[in-house]
């Protein structure tokens, strides 16, 4: 019983490191700063969640406790993960990406980095 | 009346409650009464930066659409891994991607827009001026118009359903 535990704890830990180290990856291979941002924003997300999954499974099996602390980590990650790219995304075309490289907006204003937003 | 007052956000007051008792990882009186204390006391001062309340149609839409959300980002996961790994850098085709929202609040544009990002291959970059538009990067695709057309159906008809 501790065995099969101890094994399906270790089987998340392995899956969320080979997840992380693949998002490092990503950050080398990839081009451009648009593309790295794929690799933190997703792969980085599975690598977080096995290693939280196996704790959760660790307190509970193991020690015996439920513990939902991990499900806090995984909802800020989730939060917070999307707005940090925003960000980034925006700074980076601000500086690097023209009005002209972007496809048109199919509304009345262009995009926000380079159009006034409507009064009122 | 005196209860509106005291509970300006009732799901707020309740979701802070949750949070503290996760943050201490107990669950007993003392921290009920804190952490009561908390969820009440955080929204009445932050009141002013919340002066409507977002409305949900259908909560158990909501769960269905989250745990759907979280299916495609272990798939995603899966799909930018992959071409982490075995696509030379070359060969990986990005483009920016136009998609027109239907959508018009600004809770639910957020939470699409969250979507996009963590789910296939997708980041959300940008809104236009208006907000009718959300700009899109996509990591890898041939076929720019059926991204799009992914993420209006999959996601944003079922968040027209959810947030009125």
């Amino acid at each position: 019983m501790t065995l099969i535990t101890e094994f399906v704890i270790s089987l998340f830990l392995i899956i969320g490191g080979i997840f992380a180290l693949i998002g490092s990856l990503g950050m080398v291979r990839l081009r451009d700063t648009m593309q790295r941002m794929h690799a933190p924003t997703k792969a980085t997300t599975l690598g977080v969640g096995g290693v939280l999954i196996a704790s959760m499974l660790y307190f509970l099996l193991i020690e015996g406790v439920f513990s939902y602390r991990e499900i806090l980590i995984v909802l800020m990650l989730l939060v917070t993960a999307p707005i940090t790219a925003n960000f980034i995304a925006k700074v980076y075309i601000q500086g690097n990406v023209g009005n002209d490289d972007l496809p048109g907006t199919d509304a009345e204003r262009g995009w926000a980095v380079y159009d006034e937003p409507p009064m009122g | 009346m005196m209860l509106a007052r005291l509970f300006p956000h009732p799901m707020l007051s309740l979701t802070l409650l949750l949070i503290w008792f996760a943050l201490v990882n107990a669950v007993t009186v003392g921290h009920f009464l804190l952490g009561g204390f908390l969820g009440i006391v955080l929204p009445i001062i932050t009141a002013p930066y919340w002066p409507g309340r977002p409305k949900l149609r259908s909560p158990f839409k909501l769960a269905a659409y989250v745990l759907m959300v979280i299916w495609d980002i272990v798939l995603a996961n899966i799909d930018v891994a992959k071409i982490i790994l075995f696509k030379k850098p070359e060969d990986v085709h990005s483009h920016w991607i136009n998609v027109p929202l239907d959508l018009t609040s600004a809770e639910a544009i957020t939470v699409l827009a969250g979507t996009i990002t963590m789910t296939p291959g997708t980041i959300s970059a940008m809104l236009s001026a208006d907000a009718r538009s959300i700009l899109v990067h996509c990591l890898h695709t041939d076929d720019p118009d059926a991204v799009r057309d992914e993420i209006k159906s999959r996601y944003e008809s079922r968040l027209k359903e959810i947030f009125p």
